[in-house]
């Protein structure tokens, strides 16, 4: 995935505007380079967990769709833990497509963004595959 | 038969479709035909005891089908589904 610096950027502050709790978004753009990030709203609002507000998801997925842009990616941050999906991210993980960005807030002082392609579906230990983010 | 908007998650699920008509009287006689004409769909949006997955929303007309009657909510000839898998996960 290649990831401009200012959405790089921005992907970061979305993650320390909601810290202490995690945030939630979407990427958009064609093929595999991101051209802009859409934040949205943590229904849950808590620091373990999110849900993207239903109708703000559908409303977003739509305009993307709209434009003939591609969703890129869901992100979403992890304030205490490293940028790697948890065993609820993979439960949850409906959408094989588009990539999964986690922003990891861990070290605060050096934020971490990775990507990965999650197959719930698929056999332990085959469902995340970590794709490059080439940031710049 | 109701028409049911596919997002671009299940397209590929229905052959590329954006919008598939699906006969039945209620939201979960609407989502068991969509399933059977279309068993890859189910297979993304059902558990494995054949319920809908609780993160997958439907709106019917607009409106979240889980402030009408759930799945028991009726659906006329010129009503509109939409399933959408909810985004969501956490650090734990």
């Amino acid at each position: 995935m290649r990831l401009p610096a200012p959405l790089a950027d921005r992907l970061i502050a979305h993650a320390r505007e909601e810290f202490p709790n995690e945030c939630c978004g979407l990427v958009a753009g064609h093929g595999d380079t991101a051209t802009r990030v859409l934040p949205a709203t943590n229904a849950e609002g808590t620091p373990f967990m999110y849900v993207m507000e239903p109708r703000e998801q559908m409303e977003l997925m739509d305009a993307i769709d709209d434009a003939g842009e591609d969703l890129v990616a869901i992100y979403h941050s992890h304030t205490r833990s490293a940028a790697y999906p948890s065993a609820t991210d993979v439960e949850l993980a409906f959408f094989d497509e588009p990539l999964y960005v986690i922003v990891s807030l861990q070290d605060a002082d050096a934020p971490v963004i990775r990507a990965f392609r999650i197959a719930r579906s698929a056999p332990v230990g085959e469902q995340i595959a970590e794709e490059p983010v080439e940031i710049g | 038969m109701s028409t049911v908007k596919i997002p671009p998650v299940l397209r590929q699920s229905v052959g590329g479709e954006r919008e598939v008509d699906v006969s039945g009287a209620t939201v979960e006689e609407v989502l068991a035909n969509l399933c059977d004409a279309h068993p890859a769909v189910g297979a993304q949006i059902l558990t494995a005891d054949g319920s809908l997955h609780a993160f997958v929303n439907v709106y019917v007309n607009g409106e979240d089908a889980r402030l009408l009657q759930w799945t028991d909510t009726p659906v006329g000839e010129t009503d509109t589904l939409v399933i959408l898998p909810a985004m969501a996960g956490g650090a734990q």
